[in-house]
């Protein structure tokens, strides 16, 4: 490989998990320094971080997975014929297959004094290290180009005591990545730090002084700068000179195909040196992605191909939120919504073409930055939040964070994820000591945000400032799980249309890698396998979480809770009676009455779990299951005086319908006499609610993380309509949703106009869904008290007792039966 | 066998259990008092290899006979760490060992040692040597 930068090493980290041996692997780096986080270079200048610290590949790691690393040589010819290359020293490598990731190279104005002493760009050690000696021995800096470098740089010189003038051709600052009002901020908040701006000024000529060093920058119209240090930060072009010179085809960088392979084939390149489809980048999240498909191929497992980038950008000056992602200066037929706070120094603006967002543009508060930005790449329709948009994800109702925005402005010791209490400080340590660059891997490193996710926001801005520029939020295909490529759509549709019935069957049509799969698609497929086809795939108790292989809710010290089923919400004198026993038979030390208007019997030990149900001689309720939990009602008409319909009994028909139904998750109804809503219809996946003339009919709402209020699906006027609509909306959602997706993320994925199409539009269609289900359901046994027909595994409910003691074995030095 | 040197002599096996009455990909448990070592779980995976480790995630003490087993590791059924069957280690980037028993089967029964779990070292090389060995 030719470039020891954070493309090409990417890409080595790629292929050595996916094809260790595959290759002897040789390294050119022109820097006599190993792998570097180049994205940090600026927390460096500005002395927040140190060099040691943005190593991201010591020698170690090169000497450990048993790569040649020849530093400081920088590669001048590649002989295509003989196969290998030349560095400058006369060092020659054989080559099977060469990675050139040769990066970019910084543009040097064409200007007379150009090369004088003192004049740099900022691209590497080198430079930062010039810099940093600069600001110790001079005074004055210019830096010529007002972009996302330059400024960062421009910061760096001046927190380390300059004075720094910043040089700017355009009208205003970030012009390719900001509009004009937000570049104004940004002026205004960079002035109170001290820089000193001349917009729309050409450089004409850098003059030297006595001693022979830069001393002045001369601007068109006279004006002369004191200068006794001048940065270019003018733009980057891709380094393409060593591949044209073996006759590569370049346009502006080397020609890739989707495989990353340039016109020959036994020469790939990656990063920021190649030309994709007419594209250039310069962002790490392309470059990462592309290292992941070059990887793939070069460890000859050819299914990756890499289909082009969408990027987004953030400034990392300390201090300063700023955020940009795609089209965000619009056209003639785009639309924006602004919103413009100058007190509080904030600006956002979104722009939308049709129903979609394509950019957005975010000054002060950038907390949504990562979320429009999945909405840009999503390329989703967003006509039904659209009112909302602007306002932000978490205004959509996150809980557990006081309602904080702004992640970089926290201290230290805030928490941010209030599930696993992970502070700040944590995990910009685990990001900046262990190199992480993406959400999943400071979840897998920090375990922030990875349980209930309602601080991925906070998470994914803490990595953004951290780690740079930007990051891969999560790729537009994300594979089910770590044992395949395939998405969980994937996995569906090949259920479905290739009639797979078993775990084993599944995993080998679709390629698992592993043998077994692991605890994420396991209980996954098997739920595919028994909602696509019912009465005909086998579930495999092993490969459900505890809960449903237990039928009762796991506690955090191992024992269990049952939850006895009250139909509706509703009791009787003789079901008290039982449970008040079995507590006291079985000693049970909790009694807990629910959200959902049940009891909760926790602290069951789990061998008493047979007994205790049959003592309750209740359905156990499926409390903790991927299934149909609880039909919250109120009184209703029965005995309210402002009831209009019999909610009670609705509640009661719906679950009795409905109960043992399994779900990609949970699912929980709620069913109130008026509306009023005492039974909290509007944050159901099914609400009803009563009126007058009939039932109003609520899906898709949510309590828990995001508070979600339920959408209108339905008006109708019987109860037998209800059953129908509502059977027929879950059915659609047992069918096409995916595992895990909770019926607010299902409706807001396919929208709800698909939803109606269904199931409103369509008579006949909502009529079959409603079939399918009671055909599902249809002879399904009660796990508590049929247990043979639910083939529970009694054994799991009676301990081991050790038997009889064997010899010892003398011979036998084995730890485990093979 | 390095890993078994460490200890001074070698296991006492107690026979447990018949093989077939774990599922595979199952586990069951064996009650013990805590002065007496706590629970220990016992594993089965697809191929028939059998573990025994002690019954609580190195993280916050889930009980790992509940979880999901795949391939040779077990999903704690609390907060999803992912536990080696063969070592009781965590996978990284978790951290944290498991107790582990030594386990075998002897003419289709399930023998493990309950003499005492061996605590494997993080970075401990155990060999898993076959059947009769």
């Amino acid at each position: 490989m030719v470039g020891n930068g954070m493309a090409g090493m990417r890409t080595l980290e790629e292929l050595l998990q996916l094809a260790p041996d595959a290759y002897d692997i040789t390294v050119f780096g022109a820097e006599p320094h190993p792998n570097y986080n180049r994205i940090l270079l600026s927390p460096v200048l500005s002395g927040e971080q140190t060099l040691e610290e943005i190593v991201l590949n010591d020698r170690d790691w090169y000497a450990t997975n048993g790569i040649a690393l020849h530093l400081g040589k920088e590669v001048v010819k590649i002989d295509r014929v003989q196969r290998r290359v030349i560095a400058a020293d006369g060092t020659v490598e054989r080559y099977d297959r060469l990675l050139l990731a040769t990066g970019s190279t910084p543009v040097i104005l064409p200007v007379p004094g150009k090369e004088l002493p003192g004049v740099i760009t900022y691209r590497d050690i080198a430079d930062t290290d010039a810099m940093i000696d600069a600001a110790k021995r001079f005074r004055h800096a210019v830096v010529i180009g007002g972009g996302l470098l330059g400024l960062e740089a421009a910061n760096g010189l001046r927190l380390r005591g300059m004075d720094v003038t910043v040089v700017h051709l355009m009208p205003w600052l970030m012009e390719r990545q900001l509009d004009r009002t937000a570049a104004n901020l940004l002026q205004a908040s960079l002035e109170a730090k001290g820089l000193t701006f001349r917009l729309e000024a050409k450089t004409e000529r850098l003059v030297a002084g006595e001693s022979g060093r830069v001393a002045a920058v001369g601007l068109a119209g006279g004006e002369m700068l004191p200068a006794d240090l001048v940065v270019m930060a003018v733009g980057i072009r891709p380094n393409v000179r060593l591949a044209q010179e073996a006759g590569l085809h370049c346009d502006r960088g080397i020609v890739v195909n989707d495989t990353l392979q340039s016109f020959d084939p036994r020469i790939y390149a990656i990063g920021e040196c190649v030309s994709h489809r007419g594209s250039t980048y310069g962002l790490v999240a392309p470059l990462f992605e592309m290292a992941k498909v070059c990887a793939n191929h070069l460890a000859q497992m050819g299914i990756g191909r890499y289909g082009g980038s969408q990027t987004s950008t953030k400034l990392k000056v300390t201090g300063v939120d700023l955020f940009s992602a795609g089209n965000f200066t619009g056209g003639t037929d785009t639309e924006e919504i602004v919103l413009s706070d100058p007190a509080n120094g904030v600006y956002k603006k979104l722009v939308l073409k049709g129903d979609k967002l394509i950019g957005s543009v975010l000054y002060g508060d950038t907390v949504d930055g990562a979320w429009y930005f999945k909405l840009v790449r999503e390329g989703r329709s967003i006509g039904a939040i659209r009112d909302r948009l602007m306002f932000g994800e978490s205004n959509l109702g996150d809980t557990g964070h006081q309602g904080q925005m702004r992640a970089m402005q926290l201290p230290d010791d805030a928490e941010i994820c209030g599930c696993n209490g992970i502070c700040k400080g944590r995990i910009v340590a685990a990001i900046k000591d262990r190199g992480l660059f993406t959400l999943d891997e400071v979840r897998k490193h920090t375990k922030a945000s990875s349980s209930c996710g309602s601080c991925t926001g906070l998470v994914e801005q803490i990595l953004m400032a951290t780690a740079g520029g930007d990051y891969s939020a999560s790729p537009k295909q994300k594979p089910l799980c770590g044992c395949t490529d395939r998405t969980h759509q994937d996995v569906r549709d090949a259920i479905r249309e290739h009639k797979l019935t078993s775990i084993p069957a599944a995993m080998a049509f679709l390629e698992w890698r592993t043998p077994n799969g692991c605890a994420t698609c396991r209980p996954a497929l098997n739920y595919y396998l028994i909602s696509t086809w019912p009465k005909e795939a086998k579930d495999d108790p092993q490969s459900r979480f505890i809960n449903e292989r237990a039928h009762a809710n796991i506690q955090k010290d191992g024992t269990f809770s049952v939850v006895p089923r009250m139909w509706g919400g509703e009791t009787t004198s003789s079901e008290l009676r039982r449970i008040a026993d079995v507590v006291d038979k079985y000693a049970i030390p909790t009694v807990k009455v629910t959200g959902g208007q049940r009891i909760d019997l926790l602290g069951v030990r789990k061998q008493d779990l047979p007994a205790v149900w049959r003592d309750l001689g209740m359905p156990s309720g499926h409390a903790y299951a991927k299934a149909l939990r609880t039909v919250k009602t109120c009184v209703g008409s029965e005995w309210c005086r402002f009831g209009t319909q019999d909610s009670t009994q609705m509640g009661k028909d719906l679950e009795r319908a409905l109960w043992r139904m399994y779900a990609p998750h949970k699912v929980k109804l709620a069913v109130s006499g008026c509306p009023r809503n005492c039974a909290e219809s509007g944050i159901k996946d099914v609400g009803v609610i009563g009126v007058e003339s009939g039932w109003e009919i609520y899906v898709a709402g949510n309590g828990g993380i995001k508070t979600e209020v339920a959408q209108f699906l339905a008006k109708v006027k019987t109860a037998a309509e209800v059953l129908e609509y509502a059977g027929a909306f879950l059915q659609l959602y047992r069918e096409e949703g995916w595992y895990l997706e909770r019926t607010v993320h299902f409706v807001s994925r396919v929208g709800l106009d698909y939803v109606k199409k269904k199931i409103l539009d369509d008579a006949s269609e909502r009529r079959a869904l409603w079939e399918r289900l009671q055909f599902a359901l249809d002879g399904e046994p009660d796990p508590w008290h049929e247990p043979e027909r639910a083939s529970v595994d009694a054994r799991q409910f009676v301990p081991l007792t050790p038997v009889s003691t064997a010899a010892p074995d003398r011979a036998a030095t084995a730890v485990s039966a093979a | 066998m390095d890993g078994s040197r460490a200890h001074a002599s070698a296991p006492t096996y107690t026979s447990v259990c018949p093989l077939s009455e774990v599922p595979r990909l199952g586990a069951r448990v064996i009650e013990r008092a805590i002065e007496s070592g706590g629970n220990v779980a016992v594993f089965r995976t697809a191929e028939d290899q059998v573990f025994a480790l002690a019954d609580r995630c190195p993280h916050k003490g889930g009980p790992l006979s509940q979880g999901i087993v795949h391939g040779d590791r077990v999903a704690c059924p609390l907060h999803n760490w992912n536990i080696r069957l063969d070592t009781g280690t965590a996978v990284e980037p978790d951290e944290g060992c498991a107790a582990r028993y030594p386990a075998r089967v002897r003419n289709g029964l399930i023998e493990v040692a309950l003499d005492g779990g061996i605590q494997i070292a993080l970075d401990g090389a155990i060999v898993v040597a076959p059947d009769g060995a």
